[in-house]
């Protein structure tokens, strides 16, 4: 008898000064990947990959600016090779800097408004509920996830965010009010021009479980590793 | 060659590093406007001929040491 459901084989690269990488794959794995920790050091992704995670943290010690010098790690080419195929690519929190010093993501993470760094939950509302990376969330509908950052204040020019809006790629927005760093028009996640790279501030491996004080997080890694899963099908 | 290179935030870029240092100047009791922070960096070249030391140092800055959507910079040239 054939599983019913694959796991489909998630890469999470681990950047030196990453520290959600292990969160990030003990979350894919409850959730149904085959998560596999990638050492940046890798100039290749395993070849089954469906999905690659960027993972929070501190790479390189945020120096310079936070994400800068980890885009040129070597397995970076590989990422943004997998990522013009059309493979799913989710960058959170330090994975969401490195994708935008990257250019494979617009706009910038800067220092939060308040200068606080800030660890707490947060609600955002679901903009767009579409493959691959919030297909399970309602449209408008709110989640509960955690923020913890220093410089998580996304900034584009008004020009560049109107454009974002009417591409419908502002997927995530902190909900009136409860925005934690002082981001333009409120953006808590965006995409990528094709739509299959996706950068959020929360945290979705930190609220898998209720007993975690929230499971709304895995609505958007499960909705990857069904995107991760689809797309090894495919290609089998 | 030494090329230094002032990095600063674009002008309407809200700077909280500097509103809280212009905060704390007037503390003090010093009769400040706008503070803006940005960065140094110094840099030792082996390149001979300005010109061409002037033109690789814009390709650092546009490539790593500056990020265009937010920042601007100015490089000065000095003879070691």
């Amino acid at each position: 008898m054939t599983d019913p459901e694959p796991r489909p084989a998630v890469a999470v690269v681990v950047f030196p000064g990453s520290n959600d990488d292990r969160d990030a794959a003990w979350a894919l794995r409850a959730l149904g990947a085959d998560a596999r920790l990638v050492w940046h050091g890798e100039e290749r992704l395993p070849p089954e990959t469906g999905a690659v995670v960027l993972p929070g943290g501190f790479s390189y010690g945020d120096y310079l600016r936070c994400g800068a010098i980890a885009r040129f790690s070597p397995v970076m080419p590989a990422v943004a090779a997998f990522a013009a195929e059309g493979g799913p690519v989710l960058g959170i929190c330090n994975g969401f800097q490195i994708l935008c010093e990257a250019g494979l993501l617009p706009g910038v993470l800067r220092p939060n408004a308040s200068l606080a760094f800030v660890c707490r939950d947060v609600t955002v509302r679901v903009e767009r509920a579409e493959a691959p990376f919030t297909a399970r969330c309602k449209r408008r509908q709110r989640l509960v996830i955690p923020v913890k950052h220093g410089e998580g204040c996304w900034y584009a020019p008004r020009d560049l965010v109107d454009e974002l809006e009417r591409a419908g790629r502002i997927v995530l927005r902190y909900d009136r009010g409860d925005n934690p760093n002082g981001s333009t028009a409120d953006v808590a996640g965006v995409l990528g021009e094709g739509g299959n790279v996706m950068g959020l501030m929360p945290h979705p491996e930190h609220a898998v479980d209720p007993l975690l004080g929230s499971g709304d997080g895995a609505l958007i890694l499960a909705s990857l590793v069904d995107a991760a899963r689809d797309r090894l099908a495919v290609a089998v | 060659m030494r090329a230094t290179i002032l990095v600063r935030p674009k002008e309407g870029i809200l700077d909280p590093q500097g509103d809280a240092v212009q905060e704390s100047l007037r503390h003090l009791g010093f009769s400040v406007g706008a503070a803006r922070i940005g960065r140094v960096v110094d840099l030792e070249l082996d390149a001979g001929d300005p010109g061409a030391a002037r033109a690789e140092v814009e390709r650092m800055c546009e490539q790593l040491l500056a990020n265009p959507l937010i920042e601007r910079y100015e490089i000065e040239l000095s003879e070691r």
